[in-house]
């Protein structure tokens, strides 16, 4: 049923048809609408789940790790600070095959401390072992937390999953959503029902600690779950699409790709402003096209490589940056490009909430067919 | 055996690893002497003291590490630590 | 009370000979039960009893990180609750996860009321890695960060009082005991355990090779703490003292003189204004919690 929702709200309502059994969450901005809203469902019987107001984010993860051991399908939601101050336990989670859920309403890192946009958090967390789906827009924000419970809960995954959907951007607007309904929701993501959980009746010592002899190979078995995903997305992206018309099966997607010379790579909210400045320079004759990365862990490398082997130079946006080196998405796709030819050309923008307006891609797109254009976007030179 | 995913293992696997071979000196037991009180079962900290029969306590060779507790604890001095003999 | 003779913590472990806390896990399981769900923080108790594919435990167990056993805990409670689930959650940390970097957890957990039993096994020192100093260990104890040399007589400050502290939480029941009392340790853990609500035992749980004794005095020297007035063993009821072991008292030096963590105290010589001070630590306690037996004064 469409609906004009704020986005934070989508997400809580998607939360809730998810039916975790245990909530465990630290207020911070820009999620804080999020954790509030599951809070009035649980205090006024919508939502029959264990509430903890834990005192931090970093036990706001580990009541999860508890709860997702002893069997039950467990939530949170954080971003920036609270998720680096839960470093530690992300890698714990993910070694430990819980899969539980986060949403992380991306937000920049301090210092300087910021309250506004970016990826910073989430890409900084990218070697934790979690699978990272990034929204688009609200609809995706929505619809991507039932397909992360269900694919991070398939036995051949048994990994948690961050959904990122920017902060502010997408958290606190408002925009028509199709919600799914509680019902249908149970068609398709079915209970949580873990082969091995905390359970007197089966004793089971869970989170041993690996000699040197073991380690490596435990290592390897999380990477290979994490490369069997594309397989699961595949097929869970697919059903969702059948049952509610918005198919999610890719892992990038592309618009106007098809006779692009010239390639966009975008993570995020970013693509809907790229969407529509691609539509203006089309209009103008110049062949453009967006790549969006809706899954950046694992990273799609072969589909990338295949979406964009036809053409001759990519720009892409990185909303954050590897200090020292460059964006972490550049990296990635460079990565994946090797030996195609191709030209790449990194732009950090958008760091700490400035705004990235249809010029500033229009210009970026001027900059990489010159092959020109600086690693940070936009730098104010007057401050430097 | 192939790993068990995210680190985890069922009871029982500790046993695999006879910490008896660390033993200096071996706890010898003096049944004739013995008030059958329990306290070496009870504070032994590998928990391989076994009642084998009502009242008649031995310690299972394989795990015993001789930390000597229980020789100290027993209230009759039933228990002596000779030198192991390699 | 659980079968006594069922050992739910399997030999095998790689504790040291003489380990008070590998003899702590025993008691606590024993006193549990196997109905239980125990939690181990980082530490020497999750060290030598988890080597993967070896562990010794035979009740479902978990470990985390160093700091968040309680909010580990806090969440399977949750979830064993909405689960409409009868196990027991029990808590075994040592004293590095419980005083210093698990507080916030801890904190947390206690204020919000979960209905577990936190066990806290105290060797007074971080001994997993190797013998530093913890909020636990006693003052004038010589460890690798606090050790005693030309111009230090070792830690610099008293025990932390973290009973007192959960019991300001709010705590239902809170007790002291050691591993040298197992009967009266396996009672503590039962009430605990049946008790609604946060409970905490902090278990004196003495380190034959962090405090340098041999590991068949283990026992002797955790009576001998509690014969000074060093360790006292007592019980809270909604954060009032309902029982207290009491004492025929020693003087602190025959604790003292029997672990090399105080031996600078004694050698090159005796360092007679530091024992008092210990001495004075230990009639404080007697005081606070009347643990002296008052002896009839001797007939003529």
């Amino acid at each position: 049923m469409m609906e004009m929702i704020e986005g934070s709200h989508a997400v809580a309502e998607a939360v809730r048809n998810c039916r975790p059994q245990v909530v465990s969450a630290y207020p911070i901005t820009p999620q804080t609408h999020i954790v509030e809203a599951l809070a009035d469902m649980v205090a006024n019987c919508k939502l029959d789940a264990e509430y903890i107001t834990v005192e931090n984010e970093l036990s706001a993860l580990s009541a999860c790790v508890g709860a997702s051991a002893a069997g039950s399908r467990a939530y949170s939601a954080t971003t920036s600070q609270g998720l680096a101050l839960m470093f530690e336990v992300c890698f714990n989670a993910a070694g430990m095959r819980l899969p539980i859920v986060m949403s992380i309403a991306n937000r920049a890192m301090g210092a300087p401390l910021s309250i506004w946009n970016d990826q910073q958090d989430s890409m900084s967390l990218r070697d934790a072992g979690w699978l990272q789906f990034y929204a688009e827009d609200n609809q995706e924000a929505t619809d991507l937390h039932y397909l992360a419970f269900r694919i991070a809960e398939d036995p051949k995954i048994q990994l948690p999953a961050f959904v990122c959907f920017d902060g502010f951007i997408l958290s606190h607007t408002y925009e028509p959503v199709d919600m799914i309904s509680q019902e249908d929701a149970d068609k398709f993501l079915p209970k949580f029902a873990p082969a091995e959980r905390l359970d007197a009746a089966d004793p089971i010592s869970f989170g041993m600690y690996a000699t040197p002899d073991y380690y490596l190979e435990f290592r390897y078995e999380m990477d290979a779950a994490l490369k069997k995903a594309k397989e699961v997305i595949g097929k869970a992206g697919s059903e969702f699409g059948s049952l509610f018309g918005r198919d999610y099966g890719e892992m990038v997607e592309g618009y106007r790709l098809e006779d692009a010379e010239t390639a966009i790579v975008a993570v995020g909210s970013l693509c809907g402003t790229v969407k529509d400045a691609i539509d203006e320079m089309r209009a103008g004759g110049k062949k453009v096209g967006l790549l969006k990365i809706r899954v950046f862990r694992p990273f799609p490398s072969e589909d990338l490589a295949k979406a964009l082997a036809h053409i001759s130079r990519v720009a892409v946006l990185d909303k954050n940056i590897s200090l020292g080196a460059k964006g972490a998405v550049a990296l990635e796709v460079k990565d994946a490009l090797y030996g195609s030819g191709i030209t790449v050309r990194d732009f950090v923008l958008g760091l700490g909430g400035r705004d990235v307006r249809k010029r500033d891609i229009l210009e970026i797109v001027n900059q990489t067919e010159k092959r020109q254009g600086d690693l940070f976007y936009g730098l104010r030179t007057e401050l430097i | 055996m192939a790993l068990a995913v995210g680190c985890r293992a069922r009871p029982g696997r500790s046993r695999d690893n006879r910490t008896g071979s660390w033993r200096v000196f071996k706890p010898i037991f003096d049944q004739k002497k013995c008030s059958k009180c329990g306290t070496c079962r009870t504070i032994c900290p590998e928990g391989c003291i076994n009642e084998i029969e009502e009242g008649v306590f031995i310690p299972d060779y394989s795990y015993c590490k001789g930390c000597g507790l229980c020789a100290v604890e027993c209230p009759k001095e039933a228990i002596s630590m000779t030198q192991e003999e390699k | 009370m659980a079968d006594k003779t069922c050992e739910l913590f399997d030999s095998g472990h790689r504790a040291c000979g003489g380990c008070g806390a590998s003899l702590a896990a025993r008691l606590v399981t024993k006193a549990a039960g196997s109905n239980t769900i125990v939690v181990s923080s980082t530490g020497c108790m999750e060290v030598f009893s988890t080597p993967y594919p070896e562990t010794a435990w035979k009740v479902p167990w978990i470990h985390s990180l160093f700091e968040n056993a309680a909010a580990v805990a806090s969440g399977i409670e949750s979830s064993l609750r909405k689960q409409g689930r009868s196990e027991k959650v029990v808590i075994m940390a040592g004293d590095g996860a419980t005083f210093d970097i698990g507080m916030i957890s801890i904190s947390g957990a206690f204020e919000r009321g979960h209905d577990f039993t936190y066990i806290c096994y105290d060797n007074e020192a971080y001994m997993n890695t190797g013998i530093q100093r913890s909020g636990a260990t006693p003052y004038d104890a010589s460890t690798t960060t606090s050790p005693a040399g030309s111009c230090s007589f070792g830690n610099k400050r008293p025990k932390k009082d973290m009973p007192q502290i959960l019991a300001a939480h709010g705590a239902p029941y809170v007790a002291t005991a050691s591993i040298a009392y197992p009967a009266d340790l396996m009672q503590k853990v039962e009430k605990a355990i049946n008790t609604k609500g946060p409970c905490y035992i902090q278990l004196h749980a003495p380190c034959c090779t962090g405090w340098g004794f041999e590991g068949d005095q283990t026992i002797a020297i955790a009576k001998l703490a509690i014969e000074t007035g060093l360790w006292v063993n007592y019980e809270m009821v909604e954060g009032a003292v309902t029982k207290v072991k009491k004492v025929v008292r020693k003087p602190v030096d025959e604790y003292l003189k029997t672990q090399k963590r105080f031996r600078h105290l004694y050698k090159p010589q005796r360092q007679d204004s530091e024992i008092a001070a210990i001495q004075a630590i230990a009639d404080r306690n007697a005081e606070k919690y009347g643990i002296d037996i008052k002896l009839p004064p001797k007939k003529e």
